[in-house]
């Protein structure tokens, strides 16, 4: 024990007239732990809390997706049940239909949030004067808590002191409280199309923007000399060059609104009926209402695997352009 | 070197750290030994329960803490908090239909050996509220809960309106016959239709209000107030668990028909998801002429200054063609099994099991369900919704108090929203449907369901 802490605690004069290599060699060992060690001890945390609040949860679903579970009944004993919780899923008709409703907020959502968000774009792009303060006043509704949002809208939206209801009847002459935009299967879900897009519209802006901003005002300048008009411009060289960056948009909102839960589940609770019922709404009332932990493990799996396969054909799409 | 120190400094910190939250930690577990914490919804109720635990206090020196939950996420809250045997709650006001699932994961502490201990019967409490509160299996002598706060579905009606010579002329007129507080639902239906979109004092009313309410359980306990008077049964008294044809039978269907008739025809706009607050700010704002909505909140709105006192009538449910009942609502006050103080949690059990506390919490606005209270001669007079609590207590019908409660529950909101708000198919498919989904969960449950 003697030899080895003379051996690591050389004064600071024995190690200043080492060279470069052997200095680093004794400080070393003056730590008694390598560089490697360091590097794993600083990233362990990291990847034991990955693990423990990630992969862990996510191996515990996968196994009690293949279970009989109800917390509401843990009384009776666990069972295997094999496949039958995806099975049972995959058969049950109401199961496809909130997977058709989320399909379709998904596409008219991301559809008219790319459509606004990129004509946005080109607009702030034009650097007109307060165009700083008009950005800041555009991005304000993606900067608000999603139940914010939901709340402030139920009431814009209440059919007898909502304010909507009143502009629709200034337009149109329609009685303002005649129509429900939350309470009638007609409305609610272009409803919901109509939150998300006003929320989320100002992000595939800032996307759109920060493409539009990298192509280079060379090209521009060029296209001018060839007098190429601004419509050509655009769809010769605008559009094609922010296509990536709108592609990436798509993938980041289509994921979030597959995802959506917080915002329509207060604006109408999946209301009229199942009318706006989206599968992560159904996912939810499953495993914290109904209880079916085993069940809506195995909805959470289908789910999950659905989107990353979604996401990664999109990717490989998404690569192909750029290499265009 | 330095990192070498920092290491060993960090250590150091930790420990340390650790060792004194211990302390501390342990210190404040000490202190909060004289401390119960009571779970139960938010609403009018709560505050008068608060008011009532000072006695408490004053008596045994132990501390009350409240944890109070809107009633939209009540359920879902709470249940999640016994299932995880969670320790915030030592004793818990839970839902009448959560018996089954307290009793059987033993989520609360059976209550028979304290209350022969204590001498406390449940004979002395009116019958309806322990087979609904306390009891699992249903009728049979195992207590799990003490009956606290005893509820129903009732009727508030502008009385005010009512009385107005030139709207009873009306009323004469149209109908040939006084206008009261309707005995029967389609006297409901013709006064609602009647004070539909007329204008009084200058504005718009509707006729009534009723539940509709998606997410939790606000349209099921709407639309069982007409579903029992039509016939409506959960299953047959001679088969249980059997439902094909009783609970889709063609009054059922016609119950629930009747019930859409009534949204459609006689609500304010934009009542698609209305619970019990919708329901007391469209009477408060004088926007409807009729409320359904449970009698805990009818204290509170007698002693509005706009629409309380004179201008306020209440009314027991209607009678439907083929009976007279009303849903039960109402709590009673467990023990948490997981709860460390289950002695105090007693204690407190004891206390306001007392005809005395019980009196008292009658009048701060708690519902007694206690006997020596609600049967005492001067009872129908201490309130001006006394006499139509009395009445209704002795009609109640509960939903489903199975472990399963919370996927038949959501079933039903599902079954009948779809068909009432949503307009999606007939109410004899929403009632078949239902079977379907009921059937699926009880099998689940490894109950023998009988087709027929």
């Amino acid at each position: 024990m003697d030899k080895m802490t003379t051996i690591s605690q050389p004064d600071d004069a024995t190690i200043a007239s080492m060279s470069e290599p052997a200095r680093s060699r004794a400080t070393r060992r003056v730590r008694g732990l390598s560089d490697r060690t360091i590097a794993w001890l600083f990233v362990a945390p990291t990847i034991a809390l990955l693990l423990a609040i990630n992969i862990f949860p996510l191996v515990w679903m996968i196994r009690l997706s293949f279970t009989s579970l109800n917390l509401s009944m843990s009384y009776l004993p666990l069972r295997f049940v094999g496949t039958d919780n995806f099975t049972d899923i995959l058969g049950d008709e109401d199961v496809w239909f909130r997977l058709q409703t989320t399909a379709q907020f998904v596409i008219w959502s991301v559809t008219f949030q790319v459509i606004i968000g990129f004509g946005l774009a080109l607009l702030i792009n034009r650097q007109f004067r307060g165009h700083s303060f008009w950005t800041t006043i555009i991005l304000l509704p993606m900067m608000l808590s999603p139940a914010v949002v939901g709340n402030f809208w139920t009431l814009l939206l209440q059919p007898q002191i909502g304010p909507f209801n009143y502009l629709i009847s200034l337009f149109t002459g329609v009685a303002p409280s005649s129509f429900s935009m939350t309470g009638q299967v007609s409305l609610a879900p272009w409803t919901i199309v109509l939150v998300d897009t006003w929320m989320w519209a100002p992000y595939v802006m800032l996307i759109c923007l920060a493409g539009l901003r990298s192509i280079p005002d060379y090209i521009y300048e060029a296209a001018e000399v060839d007098r190429a008009s601004a419509w050509r411009q655009f769809w010769s060289i605008t559009l094609p060059m922010a296509v990536p960056f709108l592609m990436l948009a798509v993938l980041f909102r289509a994921i979030e609104n597959f995802k959506m839960f917080d915002m329509v589940n207060l604006l109408t609770s999946g209301g009229p009926g199942s009318t706006t019922e989206l599968v992560s709404i159904t996912l939810k009332r499953a495993a914290f209402e109904k209880w079916r932990t085993g069940y809506s493990s195995a909805l959470a799996i289908i789910l999950f695997v659905t989107v990353f396969g979604a996401a990664n054909i999109y990717v490989k799409a998404l690569n192909k352009v750029k290499q265009r | 070197m330095r990192t070498s120190n920092w290491l060993r400094s960090s250590a150091a910190t930790t420990v340390l750290g650790a060792a004194l939250l211990g302390i501390f930690g342990g210190g404040q577990a000490a202190a909060q030994s004289k401390q119960l914490t009571l779970c139960w919804a938010a609403w009018d109720p709560a505050n008068a329960l608060v008011e009532l635990g000072k006695d408490f206090t004053k008596q045994s020196g132990i501390e009350m803490k409240y944890e109070f939950v809107p009633w939209t996420s009540y359920a879902d809250r709470f249940l999640n908090e016994l299932n995880s045997h969670g320790k915030l709650c030592d004793l818990i006001i839970g839902d009448s239909q959560w018996i089954g699932g307290a009793a059987e994961n033993k989520w609360y502490v059976k209550l028979n050996d304290f209350f022969a201990k204590e001498k406390i019967s449940m004979d002395d409490f009116v019958p309806a509220t322990v087979v609904g509160y306390s009891q699992w299996p249903k009728n049979s002598p195992n207590y799990w809960a003490l009956p606290a706060m005893a509820d129903a579905v009732g009727w508030t009606y502008r009385k005010d309106w009512f009385s107005r010579p030139e709207i009873q002329s009306a009323f004469k007129a149209k109908y040939g016959r006084d206008l009261a507080p309707p005995k029967t639902y389609d006297e409901l239906k013709q006064i609602a239709e009647f004070f539909q979109s007329r204008e009084i004092d200058g504005k718009k009313v509707y006729g009534a209000y009723i539940f509709t309410e998606r997410g939790s359980e606000g349209i099921t306990m709407g639309v069982t107030n007409v579903l029992y008077n039509y016939g409506f049964s959960y299953d047959n008294p001679k088969k249980p668990y059997q439902m094909q044809g009783v609970v889709n039978s063609a009054d059922a269907a016609k119950g629930l028909e009747f019930y859409k008739e009534l949204y459609k025809c006689c609500t304010a706009p934009g009542m698609t998801n209305a619970y019990m607050q919708e329901g007391l700010d469209a009477f408060k704002s004088g926007q409807v002429a009729m409320q359904m909505n449970w009698f805990a909140f009818f204290p509170g709105l007698y002693k509005d200054p706009n629409v309380g006192g004179d201008k306020i009538g209440f009314f027991v449910n209607p009678a439907g063609p083929n009976g007279h009942f009303t849903q039960l609502g109402g709590q009673g006050i467990s023990v948490v099994a997981t709860s460390e103080r289950k002695d105090d949690a007693l204690t407190y059990i004891k206390w306001f099991a007392q005809p005395a506390v019980q009196q008292k919490w009658w009048q701060l606005g708690g519902y007694s369900a206690l006997k020596a209270v609600v049967d005492a001669p001067d009872f129908p007079k201490s309130a001006a919704f006394a006499p139509q609590f009395l009445e209704s207590m002795g009609i109640v019908k509960d939903f489903w108090a199975e472990p399963s409660y919370a996927q038949l529950l959501l079933d039903m909101q599902k079954r009948v929203h779809d068909y009432v708000v949503a307009d999606k198919g007939t109410s004899q498919q929403a009632l078949d449907l239902l079977v379907k989904d009921w059937t699926k969960v009880f099998k689940e449950q490894g109950k023998q369901v009988a087709s027929q």
